[in-house]
């Protein structure tokens, strides 16, 4: 494949040569999709090759915001992640609603296996003390969305992405309120004379 | 109430929580650069720690910096010994106060 500086890659694919071009790159975000997802993407019926196309046309219609701050291509195979990212958390948890996943949380709570069995029993009082603290905290102090959001996300796994799909919001905007729903929590404890650094020593982490 | 995990999980965030930190967007803008730093054997981490802080706390943005760095080191030649050992390396210099 011929080799292009930045400038070279703009050109062409603006100008009269690009479908070479437009082959070249497609040659590139493929084979740089098929490191991570290999041939046919697992969990999806789509191909590196579909996703690369997807791809491509992501790529092709922002060109204008390329600042040139790296290599082209690099630029080029970030969006390509993205895009095939997006699609396969999309599909992997497309038949899974928020709601669900929020009620096998509820129903799979175990507050009396808190700790292990070996730990002395003034470390479980204070252990099952600082659980009940926490759970006042959060219950008085997030909102709504927020302890939605967390159970979503932190407890459960569900990609932020596919979370905030559910929450009809963006993936910025809810690491945004998590962020906001943990600054919140950890003033709280710090206003109650607690730290973190306790906290985990409670969990036997410290 | 908590489970025992959802406590470990929720006090080891807080641990973490910065009064600033990047959300998605900015840490995606700034990916490009910080994959490259990462390839040309820099410490992108030192030199970019809001991007490494967040890549610490989001999974989607981390799963997606791990298979852009993996694929930017292949279109450059690199065998997967050599993506192992890069791999190793940049834990240690975490993990060691680095």
């Amino acid at each position: 494949m011929k080799q292009r500086t930045n400038e070279e890659w703009l050109a062409e694919l603006r100008g009269p040569e690009r479908d070479r071009a437009i082959g070249d790159l497609r040659a590139v975000i493929v084979r740089g999709l098929k490191v991570t997802f290999g041939g046919r993407v697992r969990g999806l019926d789509e191909t590196a090759e579909d996703l690369a196309q997807d791809a491509l046309i992501r790529i092709l219609d922002n060109l204008d915001s390329f600042r040139g701050e790296s290599r082209f291509t690099t630029w080029a195979q970030r969006i390509a992640v993205r895009v095939a990212y997006t699609e396969l958390r999309r599909r992997r948890w497309r038949d899974v609603s928020l709601q669900e996943v929020i009620e096998r949380h509820e129903g799979g709570r175990q507050p009396d296996a808190l700790g292990d069995r070996g730990s002395s029993p003034e470390r479980e009082t204070a252990r099952k003390m600082m659980v009940e603290t926490f759970q006042r905290f959060i219950a008085e102090e997030l909102t709504e969305r927020q302890r939605e959001a967390m159970v979503a996300v932190m407890f459960e796994g569900m990609p932020l992405e596919e979370a905030a799909r559910r929450m009809e919001t963006n993936r910025n905007a809810l690491y945004k309120l998590l962020h906001d729903a943990r600054k919140k929590l950890k003033r709280r404890i710090e206003a109650e004379g607690l730290s973190a650094k306790e906290v985990l020593e409670a969990l036997g982490e410290g | 109430m908590l489970n025992p995990e959802d406590f470990g999980k929720l006090a080891r965030a807080l641990g973490m929580t910065g009064d600033e930190e990047l959300a998605c967007d900015e840490c995606f803008e700034q990916l490009e650069r910080f994959v490259e730093m990462e390839l040309d054997g820099l410490d992108a981490a030192s030199a970019m720690p809001l991007v490494q802080d967040h890549l610490d706390k989001c999974g989607d943005c981390r799963e997606e910096y791990q298979a852009l760095l993996d694929a930017l080191r292949a279109e450059r030649g690199w065998t997967p010994v050599g993506v192992i050992w890069a791999r190793m390396r940049r834990f240690f210099r975490r993990h060691q106060g680095g």
